[in-house]
């Protein structure tokens, strides 16, 4: 494996920093990876594009900021608007269905899936849209095994809450399985 | 490989923590603010835990004093702030640097002046560390590029506290403090810590707080407990009462400046990265340190002959160690992110001082490869 560089978008509130945080934190110590995450603080944090930066390598990483993304989530149009031109051309771009219209074409595979909605129609809360977009990533890339981000989740969350989230990253996961490469 | 239970997936701002954690920290004081702290917070949950004292104050002003106070009872102790809250404690710090009282003081910097730029990174509180307080003084200034380093510095940054019984300033900056990456705690023992020096004089025997021993410490005795004796942040004699004889006067400034510049090379802390045959030089230090080991190494790869210097003990200033790396490249270029701090440092050090170059950035906005590749570009003459 070289490196991998990711940048989850979306806006305050989505989860894109936990999931970061998450996917990073499996690599690290669940399979003995080298990961970096970074993250916009301020106003972007409190509503607009709020942005979470992940590296991921076999080896150590010195500059720890992403600025041309293998794979790029975007979780919101403005989210969309903002990043999609910085994405390393070949690269991969998530996007969620009902909040993400495509408008243009760019030079990398194009996934859009109904996160947001079979979330809200299979488990019916928001809260794990995020875990649910993890799970799709992870079955689009195989970046880390479903089984160390499970790990990691058992080991940050509540007992009771645990079962929601593994739905959603399995919902993810058939998600990625079922997703067709967008016809232009 | 170390076992998975040593490693963690932290902030930097965690790594000091667990550093602090590790070198013994029982008292903590201070008022929250960004980019810092998370270090506040973690301490919060975790000093009590292990018996420590921690306490949320009304400022930073009365944080530095308190942990002056819990120092002089014989604890280990620290504050956390980042540039508005560093400049409130400069009074207190100067107060400890005179009274000769051990104490750790984080500064995770952020843009200035003023409250700046509360969330983004910058370098440029370097010379408030070495100058903030006013009057001639000495300070040791420690920082770190990663998070392993960042704990190492912390447990240094305990250690030197208390064998030259000072206030240490650990200058870490907003990338380093809140980006998250593998640390790998070490195992108790593995780093040495230093322990507070008590003096032998028995109750009952006169104590002299101030009188050093013949290697130049002073020993001392935890306040409130077995000696009477004064603290001031007046000129003092041995009893540590004020006194304007100008032998004494004389004597205590040299002190205070000699028992730490005339141990810069034991205080030196420091990493080489392909100095040997190196013809370009970059020095650097915290977060920048990074970005300028990603163009060294990518340069390497071409067969470029680039070098870096990592420089983790800032003050004392390292003149001789920078002058030995740096004497033999063709250039210089210093990359941090101020208005040349450290550039104007490393030209001191140097006999050609035409060589070196600032490559920096002032807008908040982490400095990056190509950011540094840009500025070497230019400084070759060859456009942007």
């Amino acid at each position: 494996m070289s490196r991998t560089r990711l940048v989850f978008s979306g806006s305050g509130g989505q989860g894109v920093v936990t999931a970061a945080i998450l996917l990073a934190e499996a690599a690290v110590l669940r399979e003995n990876l080298f990961a970096v995450q970074t993250q916009s603080y301020g106003a972007a944090a409190r509503g607009g594009a709020t942005r979470a930066d992940v590296i991921i390598s076999a080896d150590n990483i010195n500059y720890p900021k992403v600025n041309q993304p293998n794979i790029l989530v975007c979780l919101t149009q403005e989210a969309y608007s903002k990043y999609a031109p910085i994405i390393r051309p070949g690269g991969l771009l998530l996007t969620d269905l009902r909040y993400v219209k495509i408008e243009r074409k760019v030079e990398a595979r194009q996934r859009e899936l109904p996160m947001y909605d079979s979330v809200m129609e299979k488990i019916g809360k928001p809260v794990v849209f995020n875990i649910c977009m993890l799970g799709a990533l992870i079955g689009l890339t195989q970046l880390v095994r479903v089984e160390s981000i499970l790990s990691v989740l058992e080991t940050r969350l509540p007992a009771e809450v645990v079962a929601i989230n593994r739905q959603a990253l399995e919902l993810g996961l058939t998600l990625s399985q079922t997703a067709r490469p967008r016809v232009a | 490989m170390p076992s998975n239970e040593h490693v963690r997936f932290i902030q930097g701002n965690e790594a000091c923590v667990e550093g602090a954690l590790y070198a013994g920290v029982e008292f903590f004081a201070g008022y929250p603010i960004t980019p810092s702290s998370e270090i506040m917070e973690h301490l919060a949950r975790r000093l009590p835990r292990r018996g420590g004292k921690f306490i949320q104050m009304e400022d930073e002003i009365a944080s530095m004093c308190a942990i002056i106070g819990a120092s002089l009872t014989g604890r280990k102790v620290l504050t956390a702030t980042s540039g508005p809250g560093f400049s409130l404690m400069q009074e207190a710090l100067g107060y400890a640097v005179m009274a000769e009282i051990p104490c750790v003081i984080v500064n995770v910097q952020r843009g200035g002046p003023s409250t700046g730029l509360p969330t983004q990174i910058s370098q440029g509180d370097v010379n408030q560390a070495r100058w903030g307080t006013h009057g001639d003084h000495a300070i040791i200034a420690l920082t770190a590029s990663n998070h392993q380093d960042v704990f190492a510095m912390t447990v240094e940054a305990f250690n030197m506290a208390e064998t030259y019984r000072t206030p240490v300033v650990l200058l870490f900056d907003e990338v380093v403090g809140h980006m998250r990456e593998r640390m790998v705690l070490p195992e108790p023992g593995q780093i040495p810590l230093v322990e507070r020096l008590r003096t032998s004089v028995p109750e009952g025997v006169d104590y002299h707080p101030y009188l050093p021993r013949e290697d130049g410490r002073l020993p001392m005795s935890d306040f409130g407990g077995v000696h009477r004796y004064n603290v001031t942040g007046l000129y003092h004699d041995m009893w540590g009462f004020p006194s304007d004889n100008p032998k004494v006067v004389h004597g205590l400034i040299r002190h205070l400046v000699d028992k730490i510049e005339n141990n810069v090379d034991s205080i030196a802390r420091y990493k080489a990265y392909y100095l040997e045959d190196a013809r370009t030089v970059m020095v650097s230090y915290g977060a920048t340190a990074r970005s300028a080991l990603h163009v060294v190494e990518s340069q390497r790869r071409k067969g470029q002959k680039f070098g870096l210097l990592e420089l983790q003990t800032l003050w004392p200033f390292p003149y001789d160690i920078v002058g030995e790396a740096c004497g033999r490249a063709k250039q210089v270029l210093v990359v941090e992110m101020n208005m040349g701090h450290i550039c104007a440092e490393v030209k001191r050090a140097l006999t050609n001082a035409g060589n070196v170059f600032l490559i920096n950035r002032l807008d908040g906005v982490f400095i990056s490869p190509t950011d540094i590749r840009q500025a070497l570009r230019l400084i070759a003459g060859r456009g942007v």
